[in-house]
């Protein structure tokens, strides 16, 4: 039976690594992500969860560790934020280079200096092209079910798979969520069966020297991974709500039939721009919103699909790519170039370091993009200057 | 909706105070969102959690901090003089206190509704933290379930407390009971 429960967003990570049953965990703490391993150590140390937490003295080994351990066939784990997740960084090539499908959930924080533990997406999106896979959640129940299906996907398509969740405003936010029937997300969610294993006495070898002659058929079956895992997390996230009555796309449209201008958003920041929607459409705005889950693979035909003809579309990016512009904002508007009937679109780099991004804030983005006659690119909203 | 939210200092327990609201309201029925003002909290500095409550999961998907709360609890009276502590409260919104002094002797304007409670007494008495640091969130809630008792019961607190406070819940549930009875009140 499916239990519900009030839990803070960091705390819903560690029941989805906990129900899907992950057989190694290696982390090292690191706010605002301490919580997740926190309780994981607990479940282990109270035989809660069959797994083995690895103790290590930094990222890099807590990722080297996911990465033998997934090697000889295990389900690994781990949790981290901004300057541990960027101490990650070798070894998260790594695991997607082997094709080992870890699951990491990292709890957004944005990059110090200045020392910050504050949410942005800077430190995921430093990580943007490492052959992981990305996953953005607007909420704890998402968070927990997002963990689940990483490895379901990750495991059909071998590579690794971040879930990413925004620091505080969910990893310290405690809401209900409901906890499905163990047996039913076994069913969903089977002991992972890898193609091969490296066991002692049977030794074959992992990431050995490839040269020109071979090298790059590896990355180009890793980008055919990345195309085939758009269907996979299609089809499971289907499946999932088939299951557990929560069903997942890539992205997910919100009022935008009629709309003729749509605000795109990604993370937590989506909650609060459902509010901002719902206010216009009843001021008779024909306004939708668009998020944007999964982040790699990138949906470019969906997006194309939903986007074209509408009039104009503001991309709330809650990150920035100096001397270029808001990330988001960049491959969205490139998605669409290929279009005949392409929107005008705007960026708008908002909520930098935990800065507080409202319902008044989106409907003023809204105002702004609406009335904005300009191509400016890289708007920022609320700088004080 | 309604939307709370408690003032403290590092230390006091306000962001769990904040968390058991969560809870108990989801136990009966509704649903919540509780969360800190997302600061390094450090002992004895100021401190800020919110708590959103609602009839249905509808109503809740806001994701900023509550500017305009219907009611505010402020676990320690030295608060009351920070601007901060009464920005944005709503018209006849609840002010609960945890204070030695009743209503009458504070200074706060009419167009609020005041309770108050010597919650750091009661915290001494049974034991939560220390004299000179006692731990007051489960004792202000017995106020705040005193006078918001149509949105979350004693009961429903009561039943919470061992769910956010593993250590010593039975005296914390006592505590709770007790500020219940002692809360004074000014309409």
């Amino acid at each position: 039976m499916s239990v519900k429960k009030v839990l803070t967003g960091n705390h819903a990570v560690s029941y989805g690594a906990m129900v899907s049953r992950v057989q190694v965990i290696s982390a090292y703490p690191i706010t605002p992500q301490t919580q997740v391993v926190e309780l994981l150590s607990e479940m282990v140390a109270d035989g809660l969860l069959k797994a083995i937490f690895v103790n290590v003295e930094s990222e890099h080994s807590a990722m080297s560790a996911c990465v033998s351990a997934s090697a000889a066939g295990a389900r690994a784990f781990t949790a981290t934020s901004a300057q541990g997740l960027a101490l990650m960084h070798e070894m998260l090539h790594w695991a997607a280079g082997d094709r080992l499908p870890i699951v990491l959930a990292d709890i957004n924080r944005a990059m110090a200096p200045p020392w910050t533990i504050w949410t942005d997406q800077n430190d995921s999106l430093s990580q943007r092209d490492t052959g992981w896979m990305q996953v953005y959640v607007e909420s704890n129940q998402e968070a927990f079910d997002s963990i689940i299906l990483a490895y379901k996907v990750a495991e059909q398509i071998y590579l690794p798979c971040m879930v990413v969740l925004d620091a505080f405003v969910l990893s310290h936010t405690s809401e209900p969520i409901e906890i499905y029937d163990q047996e039913k997300i076994d069913e969903f969610l089977p002991p992972y069966k890898p193609m091969v294993t490296i066991e002692p006495g049977k030794p074959i070898g992992y990431g050995a020297l490839a040269g020109p002659d071979t090298y790059m058929e590896f990355r180009y079956k890793m980008q055919k991974a990345m195309e085939k895992a758009v269907s996979v997390f299609e089809k499971e996230g289907k499946l999932f709500g088939e299951m557990f009555g929560r069903t997942y796309d890539l992205v997910e449209p919100y009022m935008l039939d009629d709309a003729e201008y749509v605000i795109v958003t990604v993370g937590a920041v989506t909650s609060t721009a459902r509010v901002a929607i719902q206010e216009l459409r009843k001021k008779g705005e024909k306004v939708g919103l668009l998020k944007l889950r999964v982040v790699r693979p990138f949906p470019f035909e969906k997006l194309r699909n939903i986007l074209k003809g509408k009039k104009k579309v503001a991309i709330i990016d809650r990150n920035i790519s100096f001397g270029h512009h808001g990330i988001f904002y960049e491959e969205i508007k490139s998605a669409l170039y290929p279009l005949q009937d392409r929107p005008i679109v705007y960026g708008y780099i908002a909520g930098l370091g935990g800065r507080d991004v409202t319902v008044g804030d989106i409907i003023g983005i809204y105002e702004d993009m609406k009335k904005r006659e300009t191509l400016d690119e890289a708007i920022w909203r609320g700088v004080k200057l | 909706m309604i939307e709370i939210r408690t003032h403290g200092r590092g230390g006091q327990g306000a962001v769990v105070a904040s968390k058991i609201l969560a809870d108990a309201a989801f136990r009966i029925g509704k649903y919540a969102q509780s969360f800190p003002q997302f600061g390094v909290e450090r002992r004895g500095a100021p401190v800020v959690a919110f708590t959103r409550i609602a009839e249905s999961s509808n109503e809740l998907p806001v994701r900023s901090n509550i500017y305009e709360p219907d009611h505010i609890m402020v676990l320690d009276p030295t608060l009351l003089s920070l601007p901060d502590t009464f920005s944005g409260l709503k018209e006849g919104g609840w002010v609960i206190i945890n204070t030695p002094s009743p209503p009458e002797a504070l200074d706060i304007p009419t167009k609020y509704k005041v309770a108050t409670v010597d919650a750091s007494e009661i915290a001494v008495k049974y034991g939560l933290g220390s004299k000179a640091q006692p731990i007051v969130n489960t004792a202000i809630l017995g106020a705040f379930a005193k006078i918001l008792e149509h949105v979350i019961p004693l009961a429903a607190i009561i039943e919470s407390i061992p769910e956010e406070v593993p250590t010593k819940p039975d005296a914390n549930q006592k505590a709770c009971e007790e500020a219940y009875h002692l809360t004074q009140i000014r309409i």
